[in-house]
């Protein structure tokens, strides 16, 4: 397979999460935090947007976890390997401006966008406290990365095997007790942000939300990543990624998120039994 | 003066019979053979003030061409048309030649007016098929333009300016050009292998196609102004919903996304491509145009049952009439002059509720208006629903350059030779003119292409 774009790094951080560096200059040069960019791997492949992770010269990092047959396939790729297509950064970028102290609250994958939004609003002159969230020591990722980025990082697993033995909602309220948070990103499942944000809101503190609805294209043009907020349709690919989680209708997006699952599933068992055919030597791909 | 008029000569569509075409995405229409070309060339009066010609947005030289089949010289008719219009075998398929060239032909007076877009169309298969002449393209002027969007308009315009001896660098946003050639217009209508031919052809003249770049976001602005000149022709792509109740269900699309999904990403092929999407044993598509149609069809090329409602009359169709007929044939169930009032369904669509429509008075477009009648609702059983209610103008180039002075649905505003309200940038096509057809968007831009020389040889 030659595509454009080449992999320049590639591995795995946790239970099921992969990362994998990926040489665009279209994307690298002006990538900023909160952008996303969207892969098709090859001829045959789907459009899924991944978020930009961290920036260095021409390449980008991404993070994602292995749930259907594209990130399957995402995950069993290489450095040297190549992607068919990659368009970005797209979606716009996080709003940045000195806010005060912002807190991060990563769920699981959804850590993955915090660094480079912890770098930025650093830079801009903010006080940036970390929470990392995850179920179990296993599947926490960016330690390193985010006690680097951050003035301060909290560790929370949902069975206590590393730091604060509960959820990264209880550590957010900790934090809010003990001293004034002028913003604060919530980045995760949808369920995890729906949940998440309502710690802020009786506060009134402004928080924001990075949406993951199903798109094709990225540009505005096919309405699939629609969602509400505020009562208003917009679509997450332009107007988004990230809104005020305090406006945003969960239960739509969530609803929609469920459009491809027996789809989803059908394709990862296909894919899956591909692959043990090949592996098992009786069948030559 | 008596003026010989040849025998009536129908020709007949040879449109492939209904139960094959509905079990594949094959191009419907066959085309002519060169023997019924011939024929049809031959009863061409030649008019010494030939309205065809008026009639065609590039002005294609249709007499001149038309004669050159009649003698048997495909390859000069070719020539004749790429003169004008370096995408034929395109346009012979998806102009409205009905009210264009095909509509100002005085046979059509008093018979069948000369079928110019088949034999537009047989020229360029003609020619495709033995090998295309590689386009001629004067010296280089060393000036470099850039166009945004690889769709009809961008392609044209980067088509003759190329020819015209600039650096051209186009830039498009999706993974392949072509813009609603490949992602709209269904390959039964149009084939994607004549496209991408079509779009070889204008690449060759040594266009810098540049790919998964989206101006705005992967180029700056300041980049793209810096070019000698700018023209936009980045579409209508933005898809209008109707703000119905249960219109964020899953399985609720806009024609845009349906349409892509089969068109570009090949969801049709599901899991052979990875791109999924929702077949419905029970469709309901909105809208009257072109679009419709084709989100219809393929709609029942997915194996669905199809009903396409729209609120006016059937004979207020704005879509193509042999488009809407080969709906028909193919089975779609018409529902005129009735409205969807709410998409029905929890977790999933089950129905669509609507109301009757009657027609009033004329309004600004000369149609009736409709107007809902009381009680007269009813449900539609559906699976999938699709909007197909039209498209506004891309937004997201455009308002990041706040210089660009706009109208009021989001379009561009050009003068009459394309000119945007900053200097150096044009703008031709839908973006302009909101959502119109792939031929008014090429003479937009072939017209455009030739203000940036003017302007560029002033300088």
């Amino acid at each position: 397979m030659t595509g454009l774009y080449s992999i320049e790094k590639a591995g795995q951080l946790a239970d099921k999460v992969y990362h994998m560096w990926v040489k665009a200059p279209h994307v690298a040069h002006h990538a900023q935090a909160g952008q996303f960019v969207i892969f098709r791997i090859d001829e045959k492949g789907e459009r899924i947007p991944l978020t930009i992770s961290a920036v260095d010269g021409d390449s980008f990092r991404v993070i994602f976890m292995t749930i259907g047959k594209t990130t399957t396939h995402l995950a069993a790729l290489r450095a040297g390997d190549h992607i068919q297509d990659v368009v970005g950064p797209l979606g716009k970028p996080s709003e940045m401006h000195r806010f005060g102290t912002c807190v991060l609250v990563g769920g699981g994958v959804g850590t993955a966008s915090l660094p480079i939004i912890a770098r930025s609003l650093k830079n801009t002159g903010n006080r940036v406290i970390g929470i990392v969230g995850a179920r179990n020591a296993g599947l926490l990722i960016l330690e390193d990365e985010m006690t680097k980025a951050c003035d301060e990082l909290l560790i929370s697993t949902d069975d206590g095997t590393k730091g604060f033995h509960g959820f990264a909602a209880d550590l957010l309220k900790q934090v809010m007790a003990r001293e004034r948070v002028d913003a604060v990103w919530i980045i995760g499942p949808a369920m995890m942000m729906k949940v998440t944000c309502e710690v802020t809101r009786p506060a009134g503190i402004k928080t924001f939300v990075s949406l993951n609805p199903v798109m094709v294209d990225g540009t505005g043009m096919c309405g699939s990543c629609r969602v509400i907020v505020d009562g208003e349709t917009k679509f997450a690919c332009v107007d988004g990624p990230e809104f005020d989680a305090h406006k945003v209708d969960f239960n739509m997006l969530m609803g929609r998120l469920r459009t491809y699952q027996p789809e989803e599933k059908d394709s990862l068992e296909r894919y899956n039994a591909h692959i043990c055919a090949c592996k098992g030597g009786d069948h030559h791909a | 003066m008596l003026i010989f008029v040849p025998a009536k000569v129908v020709i007949t569509m040879h449109d492939r019979p209904v139960d094959k075409r509905l079990h594949d995405f094959n191009e419907v229409d066959g085309g002519l053979t060169a023997d019924e070309a011939k024929i049809e060339a031959e009863r061409c009066l030649q008019c010494k003030k030939p309205l065809c010609i008026k009639g065609c947005p590039v002005s294609i030289d249709i007499p001149a061409f038309i004669r050159e089949v009649a003698s048997d010289d495909f390859k000069k008719a070719a020539a004749i048309i790429k003169e004008q219009n370096m995408l034929p075998a395109i346009c012979g398929r998806v102009c409205p030649q009905e009210v264009q060239c095909e509509g100002q032909c005085v046979l059509g007076i008093k018979d069948k007016p000369i079928s110019i877009g088949e034999l537009e169309r047989f020229v360029a298969d003609t020619e495709r098929a033995h090998g295309m002449v590689p386009p001629q393209k004067k010296a280089s002027t060393g000036r470099r333009v850039a166009v945004v969007g690889a769709g009809p308009a961008g392609l044209t315009a980067s088509a003759e300016l190329a020819r015209m001896g600039y650096k051209v660098t186009l830039f498009e946003s999706l993974h392949s050009a072509g813009g609603v050639l490949m992602y709209g217009i269904p390959a039964f209508r149009l084939p994607k292998d004549i496209v991408k031919a079509e779009i070889d052809a204008v690449l060759s003249l040594g266009v810098d196609l540049k790919l998964n770049h989206l101006v705005g976001r992967s180029v700056t602005v300041k980049e793209l102004l810096s070019y000698d000149a700018v023209f936009l022709g980045t579409g209508a792509g933005l898809p209008y919903f109707m703000g119905l109740p249960g219109e964020n269900l899953p399985g609720v699309y806009s024609a845009n996304e349906f349409l892509t999904r089969v068109n570009l990403m090949h969801a049709d092929k599901f899991p052979v491509y990875d791109t999924p999407i929702k077949k419905g044993s029970r469709v309901v598509v909105v809208g009257g145009g072109n679009v419709a149609m084709d989100a219809a069809r393929v709609a029942r090329r997915l194996g669905g049952k199809v009903s396409l409602v729209y609120r006016r009359r059937e004979e207020d169709l704005p879509a193509r009439e042999a488009e809407t007929l080969r709906a028909k044939e193919e089975g779609i169930e018409f529902v005129m002059c009735t409205n969807p009032v709410k998409i029905l369904g929890d977790q999933v669509i089950t129905g669509v509720e609507c109301v009757r429509m009657e027609m009033c008075d004329l309004d600004q477009s000369g149609r009736p208006e409709p107007a809902p009648i009381e009680g007269s609702h009813f449900t539609i059983d559906a699976d999938v629903f699709i909007a197909a209610i039209g498209q506004g103008p891309n937004p997201l180039l455009i308002s990041e350059i706040p210089e660009l002075k706009r109208g009021k649905r989001g379009n561009v505003i050009v003068d009459d030779e394309f000119r945007t309200s900053m200097r150096k940038v044009f703008a031709g096509g839908d973006v302009a003119t909101g959502a119109a057809t792939v031929i008014l968007a090429m003479g937009a831009a072939k017209n455009a292409a030739h203000t940036i020389d003017k302007m560029l040889r002033q300088e």
